[in-house]
């Protein structure tokens, strides 16, 4: 992504009425980048589902544990980080939840709704310091293509559990 | 805005017609018991109308899962009316379009529990 950022940073309280307050961020957010309605829905979705991992299943819904939400807009996309105070996870131990096994689960579908909706996804766990979920949506489309499609994992450190 | 539904009773089917947000927490719970509690009452042909729903999210896709499970364990039919765009993109993204009966037509929907019995 280009170097240049505006960077918006908010730091929120384990409670369940902040997920709705981080959407409400997002749609700002995905506004000023400039990014059209139906791929603003899908950051705020994206950020929606990663709140709420944060808060339920990094925190444990302890609201002296914070979740740390920042935006890097970019001039040719956006980039959000999630980071919650728990004991991390590993994406790639997540069930497939398109598979016929597992279409009738429950749960299951928020990281995979995720991939769907950015074009890049990466978790960065820590032992203490909690987890972070980085996950970029490109604005120009031929950026896209260019850099081999959506759902692009980053490259790096990708965290086990 | 928060989740709304209210019942009503076409024929033999159970008409669900939901609003607002199918989201974790209360919203969930909520769609949950109003399932449940026309269950628990014998009724067992559910149609979710969900024309008005402004958002769902995975744990909403969940409830929807579940509310489907509990009814076909009772030997009953949940079916799905009126979804707009952005649910239906979950359900095709999710392959869940292919587990639920979806329609867009009330009567044709309601004409289909009649068939399917």
């Amino acid at each position: 992504m280009k170097s240049k950022a505006s960077i918006v940073e908010v730091t929120l309280e384990s409670r369940v009425k902040n997920v709705e307050v981080a959407e409400e961020i997002s749609r700002g957010v995905s506004e000023t980048a400039g990014f059209g309605p139906e791929a603003a829905f899908q950051i705020e979705m994206a950020v929606h589902e990663t709140v709420i991992n944060a808060i339920y299943h990094g925190n444990q819904q302890d609201p002296r544990k914070n979740v740390s939400l920042k935006f890097l807009i970019f001039e040719d996309g956006l980039e959000i980080h999630v980071r919650d105070e728990g004991m991390g996870f590993d994406p790639g131990s997540l069930p497939d939840p398109v598979a016929k096994e597992n279409l009738l689960n429950v749960s299951g579908r928020g990281i995979f709704l995720v991939r769907k909706f950015m074009d890049e996804f990466k978790v960065e766990t820590s032992a203490g310091s909690g987890t972070e979920v980085i996950m970029v949506k490109h604005r120009n489309p031929k950026i896209e293509s260019n850099q081999g499609g959506a759902n692009r994992e980053l490259e790096g450190n990708s965290a086990s559990g | 805005m928060s989740l709304k539904a209210t019942v009503r009773q076409v024929d033999s089917v159970t008409v669900v017609d939901v609003s607002g947000r199918i989201t974790l927490g209360e919203d969930c719970k909520q769609l949950r018991e109003v399932i449940r509690g026309q269950l628990a009452k014998n009724h067992k042909n559910l149609l979710l109308n969900l024309a008005d729903v402004t958002y769902i999210d995975s744990s909403g896709i969940g409830e929807l899962v579940s509310a489907y499970t509990a009814i076909s364990n009772q030997g009953g039919q949940l079916k799905l009316l009126n979804l707009t765009k952005k649910v239906h993109d979950l359900l095709q993204i999710t392959k869940l379009y292919t587990v639920f009966d979806i329609h867009n037509d009330e009567a044709t929907a309601i004409s289909s529990f009649a068939a399917a019995s």
